[in-house]
């Protein structure tokens, strides 16, 4: 039976299509996955359906939740609606929920505002919702705030605000993109289970295949605005039938060239780094507790490696990377590279040797400076060569962007082009390691390809080594020879990255690669 | 709250209470100093001001002994100090007359004027706010944006003026200046209530900017989307989720005005005849009266210290991410 049906619904912003023509089915207590990259107009379907779009969206088409059409409810009408048969979750948990607000009084909120129920009444079932969703009740009261949780744990609360008055229809838009794996794993089966107990339909908005592999009954691909193709799951992984779904899944499950054999020459020693935080003294006149963020670590980076390093936030790796590129000292231990010791104090000619990208291909670039001189900028550790015009030209080149791009702004490139600047800026004064702090997480499927093949390409022709740093292990899997992983600030497992990702040995890392979503082998070959 | 959760939170709010206090007798301290060598390090000897410039040598020492002038810098400070801390603010030179009493006398005129004033601009501006942030872009959020734009641009005078030949000569509904006492409370307030109409006009147009812009930038961020999922209205969405995130910024602020509106009236005082704190400060160090200046002073800085204390308290009551930040 039929809840909710979009039919050749458009939406237009300006003069720009945001929708078009997007016509949809929706069964009671069906899993739909709503997949395509950003900006294929995945959330906007949803706010289309919640009725928030932004004001000057114009909209035409149908909007059918349980025999009545949307298009036609008032405002006043939508919101005794929403929260109430329709409830959504969205990406960021850190941010979406109040700040000043406990969470009891959150959840309690949605009752208090459908059902007219008094205050305390409100929070004895909001207690419920929390316990149902995995936030029991000694350790997690009522009068806790967000800031109090971690991401998971926001979600769980977000979760339960939406379930709390049982929706016939959950949307969730990427609800646990921003979650680290074993974190995602748990909030997926939560809602898998929800939906299933609760006979609640379920749209799950995400940019990732193998999520809505494990969770979806059927999946919707969506394109600029359109819908490309319609199917079962299953069928849909083993026999695409619209171009552009198979062009995602061989983006997702794409493989760069191998790197060539490394040299046995070390290029990166870490030897026994340990990296020390003060934490604020439990009494008045006790010591101050030590958090050690990077414990003993020990590795080695051969010229012209591809090291993985995988852990989940707060595990130390940001904290480590600081180290390697000498922007903080290390309480014990040391760091050598090419021989030379690393330290806040080295000199800049040995900066030279090692650049970093990072994640945000938005934040990273001074946006009134000229793409020229966002790349020539590492230049300032070795002075600025003659012939430096031509070097950033070289550069453009090399990442795949026309030497032409060196006079226009940061804000005329696409986050992969951005990316591609980023990776321009590192490589300018030719440094032998890159770092690359989740440099390809934010990216589309399909760009992240392109960029990981770039990668791949320079690795051969600059001899660089990399330090990839990443959550995702897929990708990790996919590009590195070698990986480690990081727990509480230890290395706990450290091998070839196949091996590793075949028969990991160290329990953690067994429950990092179960709790990764992955398509099923056997879809790969049609059946 | 459940007395479990109570005692969770409260040795946290006792050690930020703590710090605070701390912060704010070391800058008391600090703030003595300062004044202190500054009022007395400012040329002009106020004995010979007193006794004019044909004064004989020996009745100018003898003053200056009266007045303590002939003791030593650090001495004289402690002694000032001391007498501060025990209520004794000493004898104006001018006035004949314990500091002290002075100063309490002009503080009944001051601090009411202030809180009034203050208390009138939150309340215009936080609908005001509320309204423009609501309706941004519209007819309404211009009127508000326009008249705000004017009340900054008017100086609290000219308004002082215009409300005294409206409401006091023409229509007769409040009196034009003087301030008759406590005796009657109601008189009182009533002479108060034009000066502090004009000294809220402009620090109102300021509060209302402010909260706007908080509000607008507040209501970008996703809990108001979330809020919105929830099923809350946008009117709800602005009051019960908007409104208390943007508060700090607006706490900042009127932490600020209120300072300024204690020592910064002295053009209001003028206008309206009011016997207040600015007017008291400014004819002391006409007359180079330095007791006076450095007590009024101090008094002005005390003030503004415990309002600083105040608005940091507040900030916590605001924001739970703040009690748990120390």
């Amino acid at each position: 039976m039929t809840l909710l049906s979009l039919d050749h619904l458009t939406v237009q912003i300006g003069n720009l299509a945001i929708l078009r023509d997007v016509s949809l089915k929706l069964a009671r207590g069906e899993i739909l996955g709503l997949v395509g990259e950003s900006g294929s107009g995945k959330s906007m379907s949803a706010l289309a359906v919640m009725g928030l779009l932004p004001d000057r969206a114009r909209i035409s088409g149908d909007i059918i939740l349980g025999g009545v059409n949307l298009r036609h409810r008032s405002e006043r009408q939508m919101c005794q609606l929403r929260g109430n048969d329709i409830s959504m979750i969205f990406q960021e948990p850190m941010s979406a929920l109040n700040p000043m607000m406990s969470i009891g009084d959150q959840v309690a909120e949605t009752l208090m505002l459908h059902r007219k129920m008094p205050r305390s009444e409100a929070r004895a079932i909001a207690r419920e919702k929390l316990d149902r969703v995995g936030l029991r009740a000694p350790r997690f009261p009522l009068s806790l705030y967000p800031h109090e949780l971690s991401g998971g744990q926001r979600q769980r609360v977000a979760i339960a605000m939406a379930i709390a008055l049982h929706p016939k229809l959950l949307i969730a838009d990427e609800p646990t993109t921003a979650l680290d794996v074993t974190t995602q794993a748990e909030v997926l089966d939560l809602l898998r289970d929800l939906a299933r107990e609760e006979g609640m339909a379920l749209i799950l908005i995400t940019h990732d295949l193998a999520v809505v592999a494990g969770m979806a009954d059927r999946v919707a691909v969506m394109q600029a605005g359109q819908i490309v193709e319609t199917a079962s799951t299953e069928p849909l992984f083993r026999t695409p039938r619209a171009l552009y779904t198979q062009a995602l899944l061989a983006a997702s499950t794409h493989q760069p060239p191998p790197a060539r054999r490394a040299s046995a020459k070390p290029l990166l020693q870490v030897e026994n780094a340990t990296r020390t935080y003060p934490l604020p003294r439990p009494s008045a006149f006790a010591p101050h507790p030590e958090l050690r963020a990077v414990d003993d670590v020990s590795f080695t980076i051969h010229a012209g490696e591809s090291l993985g390093l995988v852990g989940e936030s707060g595990c130390g790796k940001s904290t480590l990377t600081r180290a390697i590129l000498g922007l903080d000292a290390l309480q014990g231990g040391a760091i050598h590279l090419d021989g030379h010791p690393i330290s806040p104090a080295i000199p800049s000619a040995q900066r030279a040797n090692m650049q970093i990208v990072f994640q945000d291909p938005y934040g990273s670039f001074n946006p009134r400076q000229r793409v020229e001189r966002l790349i020539c900028e590492p230049f300032h550790l070795t002075g600025r060569p003659t012939d430096w015009r031509d070097r950033v030209a070289e550069a453009l080149r090399e990442v795949g962007l026309s030497p032409d791009d060196k006079t226009r702004f940061i804000h005329e490139f696409s986050g992969g082009q951005r990316q591609r600047i980023a990776i321009a800026r590192a490589l300018i004064i030719r440094p032998k390691l890159i770092v690359l702090d989740e440099a390809v997480s934010a990216l589309d499927v399909q760009v992240r390809a392109q960029v990981l093949d770039l990668l791949s390409h320079l690795q051969a022709t600059h001899d660089l080594a990399y330090l990839f740093i990443s959550h995702d292990l897929s990708v990790v899997r996919a590009v590195t020879s070698r990986c480690l992983v990081m727990q509480a600030g230890k290395i706990v497992e450290e091998g070839p990255t196949e091996a590793l990702f075949t028969a990991p040995q160290n329990p953690y890392t067994q429950s990092l690669i179960a709790a990764t979503p992955r398509i099923p082998q056997h879809w790969k070959e049609p059946a | 709250m459940t007395v479990r959760e109570r005692q969770r939170t409260l040795p946290v709010m006792r050690r930020y209470l703590f710090r605070r206090l701390i912060i704010l007798l070391a800058s008391l301290w600090v703030a003595s100093g300062v004044i202190f060598l500054l009022v007395e390090g400012v040329p002009g000897d106020p004995a010979s001001f007193m006794l004019g410039v044909n004064a004989a040598p020996d009745t100018l020492a003898a003053l200056r002994a009266q007045m303590g002038l002939d003791q030593p810098f650090v001495w004289r400070y402690l002694h000032w100090l001391g007498g501060m801390l025990s209520g004794d603010f000493g004898t104006s030179f001018t006035y004949k007359t314990p500091v002290a009493g002075l100063i309490a006398a002009r503080l009944a005129v001051s601090l009411p004027l202030a809180g009034i004033a203050l208390f009138l601009s939150v309340a215009l501006a936080v609908p005001m706010g509320l309204l423009a942030a609501a309706r941004r872009g519209k007819v309404s959020d211009g009127a508000v944006m326009a008249g705000t734009q004017l009340g900054i641009a008017v100086p609290n005078f000219w308004f002082a003026m215009l409300l005294v030949l409206l409401l006091a000569v023409r229509w007769h509904w409040f009196p034009a200046g003087g301030f008759p006492g406590w005796s009657d409370p109601l008189m009182a307030l009533r002479a108060l209530t034009l000066p502090a109409i004009a000294l809220a006009l402009p620090q109102a147009a300021i509060l209302t900017r402010v909260l706007r812009s908080a509000l607008i930038e507040t209501l970008g961020q996703d809990y108001i989307r979330t809020a919105r999922a929830k099923g809350l209205s946008r009117a709800r969405a602005l009051t019960r989720h908007a409104l208390r995130n943007a508060l700090i910024p607006v706490l900042t602020i009127l932490g600020l005005q209120f300072s300024f509106l204690l020592a910064g009236a002295i053009i209001i005082e003028n206008v309206f005849y009011l016997p207040g704190l600015g007017r008291l400060i400014f004819q002391a160090i006409t007359q180079r009266d330095l007791i006076v200046v450095e007590s009024v002073v101090m008094v002005l800085v005390f003030a503004v210290i415990m309002v600083n204390f105040l608005t940091d308290l507040a900030y916590a009551a605001v924001d739970p991410r703040l009690r748990r930040r120390t």
